[in-house]
C-alpha cells in the first residue's frame, strides 16, 4: 500500500502540474480575447465595416449644351450597359461565353475586355457592352445569378441629336485615356467619359458635375444587401452658347457635302450665331467607341472632317483682304478715292509680271469700282504705295494674326507677313513684290474664317467687334456684354469701303449673280479666290483651265464675306469653300442663302437666354 | 465478487436510482448549456432559422445525452475490462476507413453508417486514453518508471497515429499523440524523458517539415503570417480576427453579426463557430462559454484527484485533457494563436463525431465519479 500511496502522490503532483498548465492556457485565451475584443476592438470594428460597407460613386448627370434660346444641342439619355468585375467572376472566359448567348460579343470585344482586365485592378469594373436595348438588358438581369461578376447598370450617356451639324462646336466625349490623370474620384467610374473636343473639352470641369456617393452594405461576394446612406452629387452645369440652333443647322445643311466653312455673327454683340464646318464627324460615334476603320476613314478623308475649318483651318483671304488695304491707304492719305488706275491685265515690277485675275484687264477704275470688280492691278499699285508695314498694322486692327479666345480648343492665329517675320522665318529681307501679293490677300498671308467674319463686322460697324460663342455657364454669364469701342476711322473712308462692297452685288460687281433684294433684305459683300498653287508662266500662256479641268485639290479656295442689311448692318458672314475655285461662283451663293435665312430668322431680335432662366429650366426638370 | 473479498473496505453496490441521484446533474446541466449555446449560434448562422442545423444538432445532443448517462451508469470495472477491446475495435474502424471510407474535405476520414457519418479517429482519442489508463493501472510505480514499460504505450499510441496520418488528418493525429504523452506523464514516467523528448521534437521539426503536404505547410506559413495571402489561405484567420475584435466587449447582438451574416467568415457552423459567438455576444459572451468549459473540464480534473483507483484517476484526468485540447486548440486557432488545423469546438460546432467523443468522454468521467470510492486491484477487476 506504500507503493499505492506513492503512486497516488506522484499522480497528484503531475495532475496538478497539468491542471496548472491548463489554467495558464485558459488565461492566455482569455487574455487574447480581451486584447482582440477590447484593446484592439476599434481597429477591428473599422475593418469589419470596411468589409461590409462599400462606398460607391454616383455619376452626376453631365451638364447640357444649349443654344441661345435654351434649345438643347447636347443632352443625356438613359444607357443600359453591362460591367464585369473580374474579382467576382470565378472564370472570366466562362462568364463572357455565357453572356455571349444573350448579347452579341465579337472576338474583338472579348479581346478588348481581356486587355482592360489585365490593365487595371481586379475589383474595378470593366465595361462589357453599352447601349443595350431593353430586352437584352432585362434578360441579363434575369440571368444574373448564372453570370458571376456581371453587373447590369442603367446609366446615362451623351446624346448629340444633331450629329455632324454641331460637332465642330460641341465636340465629343470619349473614354478616359491613360494619360489623363486627375484626383476626381469620378475618373475611376466604369464607362466614365470626358470631353475630347470642342465645348465638351473646353468646359469639361463645368459640365462634369460633382460625384455623389452611396454607402451600401455588401456581403462577402460583393452583392449589395441594402443602402445605408446616400449623398447626392451635383449635376454638371449647362453651357449656353450664342449659337442659334436653326441657323446653325441651316448653315451646315447649306454647305452640304462641300469641304467648307461658314460663320454668321451678330455685329452688335459679337455673338457667333452659326459656326459650321463640313464635312464633319458624328460625335455619337465617338461616344459609342469609334471603330478603327471609321477612325482611319476620318483621318484619311481629303475633306478633313476632323478639322474645324472656321477656327483651326487657315487660308489666304484672297480678295476679301482688299478692303483692309484700301482702308490702310485711305487712312494714311496715300489713296485718293477718285484717282483712276488703268488695268491692262498685268503690272510689271522690275522684270516680274503681276497678273490680274481678269486676263484682259478692267480698264481705268477708281477705288469703289476696284473693290466692286476686285481689280488686282489697282491693288498692286495701292499696296505698293501703302507699304507692307501699314498694311500689317491695319490687318492687326481688324483681328488678323491673333486669337479671340472664344473658348473652343484649336483656335489658330493666322499670319500677317511683314519685314520682321520674313527676316525671322527665312533670314532674307522683305521684297516689294511680296507687298503686292499681300495686297491682293495672297502670299504668306493667312486668316481663319472667324477672323474674316470679325473683319467684316468691324468694317460694317466701325467698332472693335469681338466674337462671343459662350453665353453662360451654369447660372453665370460667361463674359460681360459691353458695347464695342469705335475704332476711330474716318466715317467717309468707311463709307467708301462699304460702297465698294455694296457695288460687289451690283451690275458689274463680282457677285452680282448672288444679289439679295426684296422684302427689305439687302447684303453687301466681297468675293475672294485664293490660289492653292502658283500658276506658272507656261500654264498662263497655254490659257487658264476651266474649273472642271483641274483636279479638285488644285482648284482655288473660294471665299465670300458679307454683311447685311446694308442700311443698318446687323449680321456679318464669312464663307469658305475649299477648292471651290471661284469666290463668286462657289461661295457667294451660299453667303446669299445664309444671309437670307439669317434675316428671316433674325435671331438677334431676341436676347439670349438669361441666367435666371437657365436656372429655372434646371429646376423645372428636377 | 472477488475483488471485494480481497480488499478490506466494505462496499455496497449502488442501485440504479441511487446512481441517478448521485450523478452530478450540475455538470449535465453545464453540458446542456454549452450545447444550447451551440444551437443558438447555429440558429444565427442559418440566418435566424432552426433549419437546417440547429434542430439536427439539438436532436443529436439529446441522443448523445442519453448515451452519456447510460455510459455513466455502467460500472467502472466494466469499462476497465472493456478498455483493450474498445481500443482494438477503434483500430479496426480506423482500418476500415482506409478501405471503405468516405472522402471529403481533403481527407478520407469518415465511415458512412447510414444514419450518420462516423469519424473513427474521433473515437480513437478516447480509446487510446482508455487503453493507456488500463495499462498503467496494472503496473506498480516501480514498473511504471522502468524504461521498458514505455514500449506498450508507444505501440498503443503509434498504431492509430499511423492510420490517422494516412487519412491524412494531422490535427487529430497530433491530438492523439498529445493525449497519449499526457497519460504517460500522469502515470509517472521519468521526468527526463519528457525534457529529452521535447528537445528531440524540436530537433525533428526541420525533418518533419519535409514530410508535410503542401496544404499543411501552407497552413503553418499562413499562421506565421496571415497577411502573406489575405485572399487565400490567410483569409480565414484575418476574417475571424476581425469578427472577434469587432464584437467588442458586449457584441453586436444576437443575429446581428455582420461578419457571419454577410458570409465573410469561413466554416461558420463548424470550426469557426466560436467566432460567431464572440461577434454577436462580445468578449463577455465568449468568456461565459469559456467559463462553462472551464467548469466541466475542471470537474474531470477534480474527479481525477479524488478518485481512489488508478484507472479512474488516469481515465478522468486523461479525458479532461483530451476535451481541453479540443477547446484550447479550437479557440486558439480562431484567435490566430495556432495554425488552422481543423479542430471543432466540442458540443458547439455542428457535427456528430466530435459531439459523440465529448459526450462519451463525459459519460466515462461521470462513471469514474460514481465509482471513485471503489478500489480496484492492479491486475484488473476480474483478476
Amino acid at each position: 500500500m506504500r507503493s499505492e500511496g506513492k503512486r497516488y502522490r506522484l499522480f497528484s503532483r503531475r495532475a496538478a502540474l497539468l491542471a496548472g498548465a491548463k489554467g495558464v492556457a485558459v488565461t492566455v485565451l482569455a487574455g487574447r480575447m480581451y486584447y482582440l475584443g477590447v484593446v484592439e476592438s476599434g481597429q477591428y470594428k473599422v475593418l469589419a465595416d470596411d468589409n461590409r460597407i462599400s462606398l460607391r460613386l454616383l455619376a452626376p448627370e453631365r451638364g447640357e449644351i444649349l443654344d441661345r434660346q435654351g434649345e438643347p444641342l447636347v443632352t443625356n439619355r438613359r444607357d443600359y450597359r453591362v460591367f464585369l468585375i473580374p474579382e467576382q467572376a470565378s472564370d472570366v472566359v466562362e462568364t463572357l461565353t455565357a453572356l455571349g448567348r444573350i448579347i452579341d460579343l465579337t472576338d474583338q470585344d472579348i479581346a478588348r475586355i481581356e486587355r482592360q482586365i489585365r490593365r487595371q485592378r481586379r475589383f474595378l469594373p470593366v465595361t462589357v457592352a453599352e447601349n443595350l436595348d431593353w430586352d437584352s438588358f432585362a434578360r441579363i438581369n434575369v440571368s444574373s445569378p448564372d453570370l458571376p461578376g456581371i453587373q447590369p447598370d442603367a446609366g446615362m450617356t451623351r446624346y448629340y441629336p444633331y450629329g455632324t451639324e454641331m460637332s465642330q462646336v460641341v465636340g465629343y466625349v470619349g473614354a478616359i485615356s491613360p494619360d489623363e490623370v486627375g484626383d476626381d474620384p469620378l475618373m475611376s467610374l466604369p464607362g466614365f467619359k470626358t470631353g475630347k473636343q470642342g465645348i465638351e473639352r473646353a468646359f469639361e470641369q463645368n459640365l462634369r458635375g460633382v460625384a455623389g456617393t452611396t454607402q451600401v452594405e455588401v456581403n462577402a461576394f460583393g452583392r449589395v444587401i441594402r443602402e445605408l446612406a446616400r449623398e447626392d452629387g451635383a449635376r454638371g452645369n449647362d453651357v449656353v452658347l450664342t449659337l442659334d440652333m436653326e441657323l446653325q443647322r441651316f448653315a451646315a445643311q447649306r454647305l452640304g457635302e462641300e469641304s467648307a466653312a461658314a460663320i454668321i455673327m451678330d455685329i452688335d454683340s459679337g455673338d457667333v450665331l452659326a459656326h459650321a464646318s463640313t464635312p464633319s464627324y458624328d460625335p455619337n460615334d465617338f461616344n459609342l467607341g469609334i471603330s478603327r476603320e471609321n477612325w482611319q476613314a476620318l483621318l484619311k478623308d481629303p475633306r478633313k472632317p476632323l478639322i474645324n475649318k472656321c477656327l483651326t483651318g487657315q487660308y489666304p483671304p484672297g480678295s476679301t483682304f482688299k478692303m483692309v488695304v484700301a482702308l490702310a491707304g485711305l487712312e494714311a492719305g496715300v489713296i485718293d478715292p477718285d484717282e483712276e488706275v488703268a488695268c491692262w491685265g498685268k503690272r510689271k515690277l522690275g522684270n516680274h509680271l503681276f497678273h490680274c485675275w481678269r486676263k484682259n484687264g478692267h480698264g481705268k477704275l477708281a477705288l469703289v469700282d476696284a473693290i466692286a470688280r476686285s481689280c488686282d492691278v489697282y491693288f498692286y499699285e495701292m499696296a505698293e504705295r501703302v507699304g507692307i508695314d501699314r498694311i500689317g498694322e491695319m490687318a492687326a486692327r481688324f483681328g488678323f494674326g491673333q486669337t479671340f479666345d472664344i473658348d473652343l480648343p484649336g483656335e489658330s492665329p493666322g499670319l500677317i507677313p511683314g519685314r520682321d517675320w520674313k527676316l525671322g522665318a527665312t533670314g532674307e529681307p522683305w521684297q516689294v513684290g511680296e507687298t503686292l501679293v499681300v495686297g491682293i490677300g495672297q502670299g504668306a498671308l493667312l486668316a481663319t474664317q472667324l477672323q474674316l467674319a470679325v473683319m467684316t463686322a468691324r468694317l460694317a460697324s466701325g467698332r472693335a467687334v469681338r466674337p462671343r460663342l459662350i453665353h453662360a455657364v451654369g447660372e453665370a454669364l460667361h463674359r460681360p456684354v459691353e458695347p464695342f469701342d469705335d475704332m476711330g476711322f474716318d466715317p467717309a473712308h468707311l463709307a467708301l469701303i462699304r460702297r465698294g462692297m455694296e457695288k460687289v452685288m451690283e451690275d458689274r460687281g463680282t457677285a452680282v449673280l448672288s444679289r439679295l433684294r426684296g422684302d427689305g433684305r439687302s447684303m453687301a459683300g466681297k468675293t475672294g479666290t485664293a490660289q492653292v498653287r502658283r500658276i506658272s508662266k507656261a500654264e498662263r500662256e497655254r490659257g487658264l483651265r476651266k474649273t472642271h479641268e483641274k483636279p479638285w485639290a488644285e482648284r482655288h479656295h473660294a471665299l465670300f464675306v458679307a454683311y447685311g442689311p446694308i442700311e443698318q448692318p446687323r449680321y456679318a458672314i464669312s464663307v469658305l469653300v475649299e477648292h471651290g475655285d471661284s469666290g463668286s461662283k462657289a461661295a457667294a451663293p451660299i453667303a446669299r442663302d445664309l444671309m437670307a435665312k439669317t434675316l428671316e430668322l433674325d435671331p438677334a431680335r431676341q436676347p439670349p437666354l438669361s441666367p435666371d432662366r437657365v436656372a429655372a429650366r434646371r429646376t423645372n426638370r428636377g | 465478487m472477488g475483488s471485494t473479498m480481497m480488499f478490506g473496505p466494505r462496499r455496497v453496490e449502488k442501485s440504479l436510482p441511487q446512481k441517478l441521484r448521485e450523478l452530478n446533474w450540475f455538470i449535465v446541466l453545464a453540458l446542456a448549456a454549452i450545447a444550447g449555446i451551440g444551437c443558438a449560434m447555429l440558429y444565427s448562422v442559418a440566418g435566424g432559422s432552426v433549419d437546417p442545423w440547429a434542430s439536427r444538432q439539438a436532436v443529436r445532443f439529446g441522443i448523445a445525452l442519453l448515451m452519456m448517462i447510460a455510459i455513466a451508469l455502467v460500472d467502472l470495472r466494466t469499462w476497465l475490462s472493456l478498455a483493450y477491446p474498445a481500443y482494438l475495435a477503434g483500430l479496426a474502424l480506423l482500418g476500415a476507413v482506409e478501405v471503405i471510407g468516405v472522402t471529403g474535405m481533403g481527407g478520407q476520414r469518415w465511415l458512412d453508417l447510414g444514419v450518420m457519418r462516423l469519424q473513427p479517429s474521433e473515437l480513437m482519442k478516447i480509446a487510446v486514453v482508455m487503453a493507456l489508463a488500463r495499462y498503467y493501472h496494472g503496473l506498480t510505480l516501480y514498473q511504471t518508471r522502468a524504461i521498458k514499460s514505455l514500449f506498450v504505450p508507444m505501440i498503443l499510441i503509434v498504431l492509430p497515429v499511423i492510420l490517422v496520418v494516412r487519412q491524412p488528418d494531422l490535427g487529430t493525429a497530433l491530438m492523439v499523440v498529445a493525449g497519449g504523452i499526457a497519460m504517460i506523464f500522469l502515470a509517472g514516467a521519468r521526468m527526463w524523458l519528457f525534457g529529452g523528448g521535447l528537445i528531440a521534437a524540436i530537433a525533428a521539426i526541420p525533418i518533419a517539415w519535409r514530410f508535410l503536404r503542401d496544404y499543411q505547410r501552407e497552413r503553418v506559413l499562413t499562421f506565421l503570417n496571415p497577411d502573406r495571402d489575405p485572399l487565400g489561405a490567410g483569409y480565414q484567420i484575418i476574417q475571424s480576427k476581425i469578427a472577434l475584435g469587432s464584437g467588442g466587449l458586449t457584441g453586436k447582438g444576437f443575429l446581428q453579426g455582420t461578419q457571419s451574416h454577410l458570409n465573410f467568415l469561413p466554416e461558420m457552423k463548424t470550426d469557426f463557430i466560436f467566432t460567431v459567438l464572440a461577434e454577436e455576444f462580445g468578449v463577455l459572451g465568449a468568456l461565459a462559454l469559456l467559463m462553462l468549459f472551464f467548469v466541466v473540464i475542471g470537474y474531470g480534473v477534480w474527479v481525477g484527484f479524488t478518485c481512489r483507483n488508478h484507472f479512474g484517476r488516469l481515465l478522468s484526468t486523461g479525458l479532461s485533457i483530451t476535451i481541453f485540447l479540443y477547446v484550447f486548440i479550437n479557440i486558439a486557432m480562431v484567435m490566430g494563436l495556432l495554425p488552422v488545423v481543423g479542430v471543432p469546438l466540442p458540443l458547439v460546432s455542428y457535427g456528430g463525431s466530435a459531439m459523440l467523443t465529448a459526450m462519451i468522454a463525459f459519460g466515462l468521467i461521470l462513471s469514474v465519479a460514481l465509482n471513485r470510492r471503489v478500489a480496484m486491484p492492479r491486475a484488473g477487476g476480474l483478476a
